[in-house]
């Protein structure tokens, strides 16, 4: 009999923080350099040398853990994290275990259910481990430390996550939060934000979580679903026929779309945590939060409650624009400037703008259209010079050209026809053209209206002012 | 000469008497003539760098022309630090310690790497992996570790200052068993980047020469704030200047009775006694005080050093440098193994494995976390201590030097501690100055002072090196 169960989920992300040096090294951390091409002394664990915090690394993690509204320690402590690899020339990670910098704190998700709010155990910092190579050489392993010792943040979540498409959700919002606040450069290819998701399965209802995997290493949102979905079946399976889930640790294969054992619970490493005794414990004073929390800018919750009152925009409008930071920045920028309503430009930004960028599967921020030029498309709907329909005609064609929407609209000749004279005379003259179809209106058959509002249209190219076409029609062809 | 304090050196170098390169050789030369017999040196340069010589030409500081010799914990960029280990016998560093880098800055000649136990572990320096070290003042017998070697080195005077490391006791235990006088500074005051980490809450560098005044003269020049070791402390360093009497009136002694109750060689017992006499005689007032979590300095101190060590020695796997077993291998665990195996002597692998199993899960809060406890009790004493006295004056070693071979077992030689470890563990500043030799072997007295006042302990020294010429013996053969 097959029993309901339900998914239990807690990710851990690491985001790379956007520094340009390492978290103790002074080392550059540029990505994609030539291999160990910037490793200081430190970052090779040559004898005597010592680390020393960047003091960026620390500021950052605070950003972050006042964006999530977090408890932040007075004091915080590093510790080291131990165990050996040859891409780890320590033989120590330089990590946090207890007095992590962020505290409990928490985040705003969207599921299908509606806003969530999912709780944040801890972030803590840590230096990243080199790259080992296994594939380049047949008999070697390369080792490229340039990596190593770089600056990351560890976000660990609750166990709340109940669905795939929550925990994406989840980690959707941490990317957002992360990038919005300029913190991680939010490049997945790069690995500059990463996630590990823990994953149990227990009978509905029960209040005992049950044994889980542990998948490592995701660093895309579909990855993610594919690798949490596959695991739940996998679990499922297990349970169902009896069996149990092991705790261990699985790696996904995207190209098989499974997971697969990578190390068992008897394999884990006992990391031996203690306090690092090379860094003394770091005091966080309240005026340092207090200039972190002004250099911090405005957070999606914010500018949310802003945008519903300032500009009176709809939830949904005002929900989708704040939590997006490239289209907050752009619809802030382009509304300072326009004469547009501010809820014309959110509908325009959402639907127009956005379904252009999905047909070109592009980011606002790379395109060619600058705020400056969109609010000039926004002022001519706004001012009657185009219709909505030619404003999306102009849109692609800014996309093309990268042109002003005004030299767009008057080199091809896109202005409506406001201009009452010109409108009265087409009309006047379609008039005296159709003499039966203007007595079939006048016999009573009303749909005839439309007939002359298409040939205006046809005439001048879709050009003419509707609403002005509208109202001369009814004044010449009652007038008779 | 070689009985020369650095100020009298000084004059006859500024003066143009002798060179930099002159007064080097002479000391160079000691070093080969003697260095067969005492092992005292794991390296002995073949020549006076010419740098440094050009360095102690323009030097303005007291310090310019005089020889040295490092202990080979400190990283010297271009010439081999071994940290007397097997593991980095052949490595080579790319930079200096900021230690050995201010001291060159200030014009001194290095001679060469003062022998040493292993990665600093040890108290008799048997643990070389380049031999023992002898006592100069009887062959047969250690100069003390982990500092053995540049002890020995000062003792013979192979040179006139020597640097040295203390983690709990390993300057003033040598210092004390070869008769020279030798300062741990507070934690903190010297910077640790550059000298390879033993127990990094612990490790501090220090100074060991003939007298307390050539030790402020030195001390003063190496120590100071370092933006590379986030440990080292910001406060202004002090300056050096050196009592012009012996007066000690006004000045409180802490004394501990139970500790020398404890001193088994009543020799040693007598000799203390008439070192505080000899305090007092000179004006000081000798306050009784107590250290009640003392006793259990040692226990902690052998869980926190090793704890820290098996962290600190990790990266000391064969990979990037040092020794890679040459062994075939199964797999990359296999070849840490045998490389760590071969690279790192025995009293190494006991105390990796010591601290490795303190740390892990299930003995950490038991082990690890509650010598961190007593570690924190141990300080408060002492501030106990010293909201009563200026200075304490405690034994160093509970004997003196012992043969070589005698303590077989690693109990019998950390209880050799006992009486260094407290103040390590509290981070004070501490020395040992040599008072009355028993049955012709040096004995020292321990000076330990409130944090960052190293002043107070080496003005007292210095004052009691004016009344007293102990310092200046010398054993006969290296004379």
């Amino acid at each position: 009999m097959s029993q309901q169960w339900d998914v239990v989920i807690g990710l851990e992300i690491h985001v790379r923080l956007a520094l340009d040096s390492k978290l103790f090294s002074g080392a550059s951390a540029q990505y994609g350099a030539s291999p160990n091409s910037q490793v200081s002394f430190l970052d090779a664990a040559l004898p005597g040398t010592l680390p020393v915090v960047n003091e960026q690394a620390i500021d950052y993690a605070l950003r972050f853990g006042l964006s999530i509204d977090a408890k932040i320690p007075e004091v915080t402590r590093f510790a080291r994290k131990n165990y050996f690899y040859p891409d780890l020339p320590k033989g120590y990670q330089i990590s946090q275990m207890d007095d992590p910098i962020v505290g409990r704190g928490q985040i705003d998700i969207e599921t299908e259910k509606g806003p969530k709010i999912v709780n944040i155990t801890r972030a803590h910092l840590e230096e990243d481990a080199g790259k080992s190579i296994h594939d380049e050489y047949d008999d070697w392993t390369a080792i490229d430390l340039n990596r190593a010792g770089t600056a990351l943040i560890e976000v660990v979540s609750e166990p709340e996550l109940y669905s795939a498409k929550e925990a994406v959700a989840y980690m959707r919002a941490i990317y957002n939060r992360v990038t919005f606040l300029g913190i991680c450069d939010g490049n997945l290819q790069e690995g500059s934000f990463r996630c590990d998701a823990n994953v149990s399965l227990k009978p509905k209802g029960s209040e005992a979580l049950g044994t889980r995997a542990e998948i490592k290493n995701l660093n895309s949102f579909r990855f993610i679903e594919k690798a949490i979905n596959y695991e739940i079946k996998r679990q499922k399976q297990l349970l169902e026929s009896g069996r149990t889930v092991v705790q261990e640790t699985r790696l996904y294969d995207a190209d098989k779309d499974q997971t697969r054992s990578m190390r068992g619970k008897e394999d884990a490493n006992d990391y031996r945590y203690f306090p690092d005794p090379d860094l003394p414990a770091l005091n966080i004073t309240a005026e340092r939060l207090a200039k972190q929390r002004q250099a911090m800018p405005e957070l999606p919750e914010a500018k949310f409650a802003r945008y519903c009152e300032q500009w009176q925009l709809a939830e949904d409008d005002a929900r989708q624009i704040a939590y997006d930071v490239a289209m907050a920045s752009f619809f802030e920028q382009s509304q300072a400037i326009t004469r547009a309503k501010a809820a014309e430009n959110a509908k325009f930004l959402i639907t127009d703008f956005n379904a252009l960028l999905n047909e070109h599967g592009s980011d606002l921020q790379d395109t060619k259209i600058s705020a400056g030029h969109y609010a000039g498309l926004l002022d001519a709907m706004a001012s009657g010079q185009v219709s909505r329909k030619i404003a999306k005609q102009v849109l692609n064609e800014m996309w093309t050209s990268g042109e002003a929407a005004e030299t767009i609209i008057e080199q091809q000749g896109l202005a409506q026809i406001s201009d009452s004279d010109a409108l009265r005379q087409i009309v006047t003259q379609i008039i005296a053209d159709n003499p039966n179809q203007v007595q079939q209106f006048k016999d009573g058959n009303d749909k005839m209206f439309n007939f002359f509002i298409g040939q205006v249209m046809k005439q001048t190219k879709g050009q003419a002012n509707p609403v002005q076409t509208k109202q001369i029609l009814e004044e010449l062809l009652n007038n008779d | 000469m070689i009985n020369l304090s650095l100020r009298e050196l000084n004059q006859l170098l500024t003066s143009k008497q002798i060179s930099p390169a002159e007064l080097g050789s002479v000391y160079l030369d000691r070093c080969r003539q003697f260095n067969p017999t005492l092992n005292a040196l794991i390296h002995v340069q073949n020549d006076l760098a010419a740098a440094d010589l050009l360095t102690a030409d323009r030097s303005q500081s007291i310090l310019a022309g005089i020889p040295l010799i490092h202990k080979d914990l400190f990283s010297t960029k271009g010439v081999t630090t071994s940290a007397a280990s097997r593991m980095l016998a052949d490595y080579v560093p790319p930079f200096d310690a900021t230690v050995v880098g201010r001291l060159r800055d200030a014009g001194m000649v290095s001679l060469g790497k003062a022998n040493m136990d292993e990665f600093a572990m040890g108290s008799s320096n048997e643990y070389s992996y380049f031999g023992a070290v002898n006592n100069p003042w009887d062959l047969s017998r250690v100069p003390g570790g982990s500092s053995g070697g540049s002890a020995a080195a000062v003792a013979a005077r192979l040179t006139p200052v020597a640097t040295a490391s203390d983690t709990g006791g390993s300057i003033r235990q040598p210092a004390a068993m070869c008769g020279i006088t030798g300062i741990k500074p507070s934690y903190g005051r010297a910077s640790r980047y550059g000298m390879i980490a033993f127990a990094s809450s612990l490790d501090q560098a220090g100074v060991m020469a003939v007298s307390a005044d050539d030790c402020g003269l030195v001390l003063e020049a190496m120590m100071g704030h370092d933006d590379k070791d986030s440990t080292s402390i910001l406060a202004e360093p002090w300056r050096w200047q050196a009592p012009q009497e012996a007066s000690m009136q006004g000045l409180k002694v802490g004394v501990i009775p139970d500790w020398i109750e404890q001193l088994k060689d009543n020799d040693i017992k007598r000799s203390t006694q008439q070192a505080l006499d000899t305090l007092v005689s000179k004006g000081a007032e000798l306050i009784e005080v107590d250290l009640p979590h003392a006793d259990l300095a040692v226990a902690a101190y052998y869980i926190l050093a090793p704890a820290e060590a098996s962290a600190n020695l990790a990266r000391f796997d064969g990979i990037r440098y040092g020794h890679q077993s040459a062994e075939p291998c199964d797999d990359i665990n296999d070849m840490y193994r045998k490389s760590r195996n071969e690279g790192f002597g025995q009293e190494v692998q006991r105390r990796i494995m010591l601290g490795t199993w303190a740390l892990s899960s299930g003995y950490y809060d038991d082990y690890y976390c509650q010598a961190q406890r007593i570690r924190r009790l141990i300080s408060e004493d002492f501030k106990q201590a010293f909201s009563k006295v200026d200075i304490m004056a405690v034994p160093v070693s509970p004997e003196v030097a012992f043969k070589q071979g005698e303590k077989s077992d690693g109990v019998s030689m950390y209880q050799a501690d006992q009486f260094t470890i407290p103040a390590s563990l509290a981070g004070l500043p501490c020395m040992s100055m040599p008072i009355q030799p028993v049955r012709g072997l040096p004995v020292g007295l321990q000076l330990i002072g409130p944090y960052f006042n190293e002043q107070v302990i080496l003005s007292t020294a210095a004052r009691f090196q004016l009344v007293t010429d102990y310092h200046l013996q010398m054993p006969e053969a290296f004379l």
